[in-house]
């Protein structure tokens, strides 16, 4: 895919980030069908195969989800590059593409952190409030439900379960496994990749 | 509320916070938090399971991805806003090379087949690794002062309402959440008075 991104264009690419940033409560996952809007749907600068296999390659690789701006940063600059001429210098893309990755990545995570940081820092210091305390309190039970839902959202789509039952097994046996042994987990992941190669799961 | 007896460690330097938070990153396939309660509840130390759910509640709460929030936090207790700093960047430095590296060998070789199953298999993998992170949260929930029954009722609720009728994650933090804090303001007060 070839593009082309003026000055004003990045802007608005920073933007955009930066407006989701503050929106992307529950992690930065949640914003991605607004990134999709966006990017390929508004403004053409990324394909739908580029954004799914940003998400893809992301949840494999490690460090956390949010490495999913990074990678659909990369892309437009790429794309950007492309657009410059038939026949880009490569250097010159990976220019352009670290330029996308910065803008991006800065873009959503700069606000949301400055909140975080000012208001926890704020927190700590008042954490004998009753205030404080209550709403801790409060939301622990939450917070331990919303885990094992997110787990249990992430192993497989739930309309299948005839032909996705090896996943479901993995995943329960995993879970049983973290919870009671201390495995390394970079083990379980391993084992959980050659299964997948193998076509056991 | 926090003084408890257990054994508590601290990171020493910012240096050791960027490493921590870097090891903690490279570990962590398919989201980070599995390994985070491992290594600085279990392993470390810098946090009791208790702090761990309260910060985490925080973190989650708060906009921005949350194991970034939970490094803004622990980082910034103990040093500020360089310690802060120290681990965002170990967090998310390497990982960042790493992600396009990966990127731009699969874009040159793309072998489909055997990549969509290691995906898949460490995807139910990480989903475990997720599960289990919350199951191991269930202790905490004993010195909570709304008692372990409320607990399992909010956490069934919440479970059902994100699980099974996947209802936006902000509703239910919006709605159940000012419910139970509430609700634990109110068993507070009591516990106190009595």
């Amino acid at each position: 895919m070839s593009i082309t991104l003026n000055f004003q264009d990045w802007v608005s690419l920073f933007l955009h980030f930066v407006s989701l940033s503050l929106l992307a409560v529950g992690g930065a996952i949640t914003t991605a069908p607004d990134i999709h809007r966006y990017l390929v749907d508004e403004q053409h600068w990324l394909t739908h195969y580029q954004f799914t296999s940003s998400v893809a390659i992301a949840q494999g690789a490690p460090g956390p989800n949010v490495m999913f701006v990074a990678l659909m940063g990369w892309n437009v600059g790429m794309n950007a590059a492309a657009g410059m001429s038939p026949t880009p210098n490569m250097l010159y893309a990976v220019m352009l593409a670290l330029l996308g990755v910065l803008v991006t990545m800065v873009g959503i995570i700069v606000p949301s952190a400055t909140l975080t940081f000012f208001s926890t820092q704020w927190a700590h210091k008042n954490r004998d409030l009753k205030g404080i305390r209550a709403f801790k309190a409060g939301l622990a039970p939450l917070v331990m439900s919303l885990l094992v839902a997110t787990g249990w959202l992430l192993t497989g789509n739930h309309d299948n379960y005839s032909e996705d039952w090896p996943m479901w097994v993995l995943a329960a046996v995993t879970t049983v496994i973290v919870w009671r042994t201390q495995t390394h987990l970079l083990l379980l992941l391993s084992i959980g990749a050659v299964l997948g190669i193998l076509k056991i799961i | 509320m926090s003084e408890v007896p257990a054994v508590r460690n601290a990171p020493t330097s910012n240096a050791d916070l960027f490493f921590s938070f870097n090891w903690l990153a490279l570990q962590g396939f398919g989201g980070v938090l599995a390994v985070v309660q491992r290594e600085l509840v279990e392993k470390k130390k810098w946090l009791t399971l208790e702090e761990f759910v309260e910060d985490w509640s925080i973190a989650q709460i708060l906009p921005g991805p949350n194991v970034i929030n939970l490094a803004l936090m622990i980082g910034g207790k103990h040093f500020g806003w360089r310690g802060a700093l120290s681990a965002l960047a170990g967090l998310l430095l390497v990982p960042t090379v790493l992600v396009l590296v990966i990127a731009s060998a699969i874009a040159g070789v793309g072998d489909t087949q055997a990549m969509q199953g290691a995906l898949r298999g460490m995807g139910a993998v990480s989903a475990g690794l997720i599960m289990a992170t919350g199951i191991k949260m269930l202790p905490a929930m004993e010195t909570n002062p709304m008692g372990y029954l409320t607990c399992a009722v909010l956490a069934i609720v919440t479970f059902l309402a994100v699980a099974v009728i996947r209802l936006p994650l902000s509703w239910v933090l919006l709605t159940l959440g000012p419910i139970a804090s509430i609700w634990a303001w109110y068993c507070i007060s009591r516990n106190e008075s009595a």
